[in-house]
């Protein structure tokens, strides 16, 4: 029997609707009530004056192995992952091959166990091959561990195919999680289309190319009673048909990311690439829009969309460059400051964006909350600590982050996998001076 | 010339020329005065000057150009700079090698100033980023493309005396005109009033947040124009069609003899070329009286002679590190 208290730190559990200052005793892997009397622990861990909260959960993140290793490992992914104070991750299909049968599935779960870090969730690919045409191996799929299904980047543009696909997740009561984008408007774009792609004569995604398609995607929910859920979005327009599509009683989901929040399009003056991601970087009405629809519950998901890629695959020409940003480690400080700092949200709202929402997507019963019998996930947040963002320092393997050099407040300094403490924050003496 | 009154700085300060954007007004006159300098000195017979002596100017085109690269190497050897030129055909991935490395390789041979050409916006803002040298923007994606305008400044303020208060017509693919970009810049910093005029699929709706007036009617701006750029069909740099037909375009936005008898007598007709004849601009317009096109080739060597020297000076003038701040992004 191994044991672990954490002793004294502000308890937020959205799930349970838990916001108190207390102790939180784990035993075998699980939370467990707290003895009576003097309490003993194999290990004592004092989070005065930290947020202690079940494990950050991502619903996809990529990781790239198999395939493009140069970019990330599934070890690689997951230390970052820790890092971020994540205990469970989604795994996007997009990987060469991609996660399109059963034995890939179990691919994914095995190199994680391998690993170590942390859980790691498939998810299956909803076409075979990515190519949007064929519907994958669903059912085995979920056999092989898969809880939800996505193309990852790549739209489903066939509508009939995307019809189907709904249909038959419904079967199983898995979502499909979509990026939704029109490809043919977004070819060749390599930010919003507006005021400043106007400026620099780069070429731009007009953000009807993901409002069309989030209409889409909701009429065929609306008509399959399947579950879709809309990752990344990034539009004021998405937002309205969302938020009226919920009211419907759609079963439509949507996260957003926190470089969604936290920057605009006026960013890509610099030109660079770190800048270029999928959807692009709107302005700031769109950015306030996603604020107000986290505020109000309409978007009930954070995700990092953590998307890594070789240095020498990002430093080059912008049209040139893939899209995305190296996300897991610095989701928490870039929500902190635009969301908590700024008084749009308060801890437990945010909390429930990065733990029961992402754990309802996924249908992780057991994960994402603080009850007791639930699997011990834990993280625990110093949120005012102030640290700068080193990308030199991230456990991912790829260092495409925007924020580098940039100093925010908060960060994981504790997370504990199945009661056990995977990862320590050794940069910050804040935890341990306190 | 209108530039007696304007104030000059002590000293050129900048080491790039990335775009006319960052630009002031009094930057943009002291390059047009600079190049009128070199002009007057060459018709007083002084063709070959001394000012870069012993540096190297290297050009780098990732892109197609003659008359850019040409227009270029001249300027440099007018001026008794080495010249080193490098053409790649598309992009420098294809070959293997990051275009950046392409570029630190070249510098490493002792290039002071670099030139460079390429079909990605923003290349020369990554460049600067990476070398030392003085990076020089030819043209870069659909951006900008600064000699080319300053030397349309240069030619309407030869011809006309000055550029504030005049009226000009960019006409054609504004969508992907790097020329009509940085003529908007340089226009609208000196005080002209600009017209952008094309099809509705070719001018982006934003563009007159720049304080430009958009028409969709060649004959409505042509009235009001005291100069009209007609830039080329940008038809490489189109992902499908902006219009439904070559014919349909110049019957709509073509200029021709017909709607030139109906512009203003003294109408300057320019254009960046190389010109599509039939399409934008009829022989007869091209070759006419009021055609200026083979004039601002000629203004496009002192300009780049102007830009070199001035890029030239700032290097020489600045202590180690002065220069650097102010243009980079």
């Amino acid at each position: 029997m191994t044991t672990l208290l954490i002793r004294g730190g502000r308890i937020v559990d959205p799930a349970t609707d838990t916001d108190a200052v207390g102790d939180l005793f784990i035993r075998d892997g699980r939370i467990a009530d707290l003895p009576t009397g003097e309490v003993t622990a194999d290990r004592t861990i004092d989070a005065s004056g930290m947020i202690v909260c079940p494990g950050l959960i991502d619903a996809h993140v990529a990781l790239r192995e198999p395939g493009f290793d140069e970019d990330e490992t599934i070890r690689s992914g997951t230390a970052a992952a820790l890092a971020g104070g994540f205990t469970t991750i989604g795994c996007l299909p997009d990987t060469n091959p991609p996660v399109d049968n059963r034995a890939s599935a179990e691919f994914v779960t095995l190199q994680a166990e391998r690993a170590g870090n942390c859980h790691v969730v498939p998810l299956g690919a909803v076409t075979k091959k990515l190519a949007g045409e064929e519907l994958a191996e669903i059912g085995q799929l979920i056999d092989g561990g898969a809880a939800a299904f996505s193309d990852g980047k790549r739209p489903i543009a066939n509508s009939e195919v995307m019809r189907r696909a709904l249909q038959y997740t419904r079967m199983f009561g898995k979502a499909i999680l979509h990026h939704p984008q029109v490809p043919e408007l977004a070819h060749g774009g390599v930010m919003h289309e507006g005021h400043y792609s106007m400026l620099l004569g780069l070429r731009g995604i007009p953000a009807a190319a993901e409002e069309i398609m989030v209409r889409r995607d909701i009429a065929l929910a609306e008509d399959t009673g399947g579950h879709v859920h809309l990752m990344a979005v990034s539009s004021r327009s998405s937002i309205d048909e969302i938020r009226q599509a919920r009211e419907r009683g759609v079963n439509v989901t949507a996260d957003v990311t926190p470089h969604h929040l936290a920057l605009t399009d006026e960013s890509l003056q610099t030109y660079d690439s770190h800048y270029k991601v999928d959807p692009p970087l709107r302005p700031r009405d769109h950015v306030m829009a996603l604020i107000d629809a986290l505020k109000d519950d309409t978007i009930k998901l954070i995700s990092s969309d953590h998307q890594p890629y070789a240095s020498e695959k990002k430093v080059c020409e912008l049209d040139l460059a893939p899209s995305g940003i190296c996300g897991l480690e610095t989701l928490l400080p870039l929500c902190i400051g635009t969301l908590i700092r700024s008084g749009h949200l308060s801890w437990p709202q945010f909390i429930s964006k990065v733990t029961v929402g992402p754990a309802k997507l996924l249908g992780l019963a057991e994960r994402g909350t603080l009850a007791v019998g639930s699997i011990a996930d834990v993280t625990i947040v110093d949120p005012d600590v102030e640290w700068t963002i080193n990308a030199q320092a991230f456990q991912s393997m790829s260092r495409n982050t925007p924020f580098d050099g940039r100093t925010v407040h908060g960060r994981a300094q504790y997370t504990i996998v199945g009661g056990d403490v995977r990862y320590e924050c050794r940069e910050n003496v804040g935890a341990d001076a306190r | 010339m209108s530039t007696a009154d304007t104030p000059r700085p002590a000293r050129w300060t900048r080491r790039h020329l990335l775009g006319l954007q960052e630009l002031s007004p009094v930057e943009l006159t002291q390059i047009l005065d600079q190049a009128a300098e070199f002009k007057r000195l060459a018709a007083a017979g002084e063709q070959k000057l001394d000012s870069l002596a012993g540096s190297t100017v290297a050009n780098l085109f990732f892109e197609p150009s003659t008359r850019t690269r040409t227009s270029f190497s001249l300027a440099a050897k007018r001026l008794s700079a080495d010249t080193v030129d490098f053409t790649a055909s598309g992009s420098s991935l294809s070959k293997g090698e990051s275009f950046i490395d392409t570029a630190l390789t070249i510098e490493a041979m002792g290039v002071s100033q670099m030139v460079v050409r390429h079909s990605s916006a923003g290349a020369p803002q990554l460049l600067a980023r990476h070398v030392k040298c003085s990076v020089l923007n030819a043209g870069d994606g659909t951006h900008e493309h600064p000699t080319q305008a300053l030397l349309d400044l240069f030619t309407i303020r030869e011809n006309r005396g000055a550029i504030e208060g005049l009226t000009v017509a960019l006409v054609g693919d504004i969508l992907h005109s790097r020329v009509a970009r940085s003529n908007i810049w340089g226009l609208k910093k000196l005080g002209a009033r600009v017209i952008v005029c094309g099809p509705a699929t070719l001018i982006p709706p934003q563009i007159t947040e720049l304080g430009v007036e958009i028409r969709h009617n060649l004959d409505e701006a042509l009235e009001e124009a005291d100069c009209l750029n007609l830039l080329r069909v940008q038809f490489e740099r189109q992902r499908g069609a902006f219009f439904p037909s070559i014919s349909e375009y110049a019957h709509l936005f073509g200029m021709n003899g017909d709607r030139l008898r109906r512009a203003r007598k003294d109408v300057l007709i320019l254009a960046p070329g190389p010109i599509n004849r039939g399409v934008e601009i009829t022989p007869d317009v091209a070759d006419g009286p009021s055609s200026v096109i083979l004039n601002q080739v000629t203004n496009g060597l002192v300009i780049r002679m102007a830009c070199l020297y001035l890029l030239h000076r700032a290097q020489l003038e600045a202590p180690a590190g002065d220069a650097t701040g102010k243009d980079l992004s």
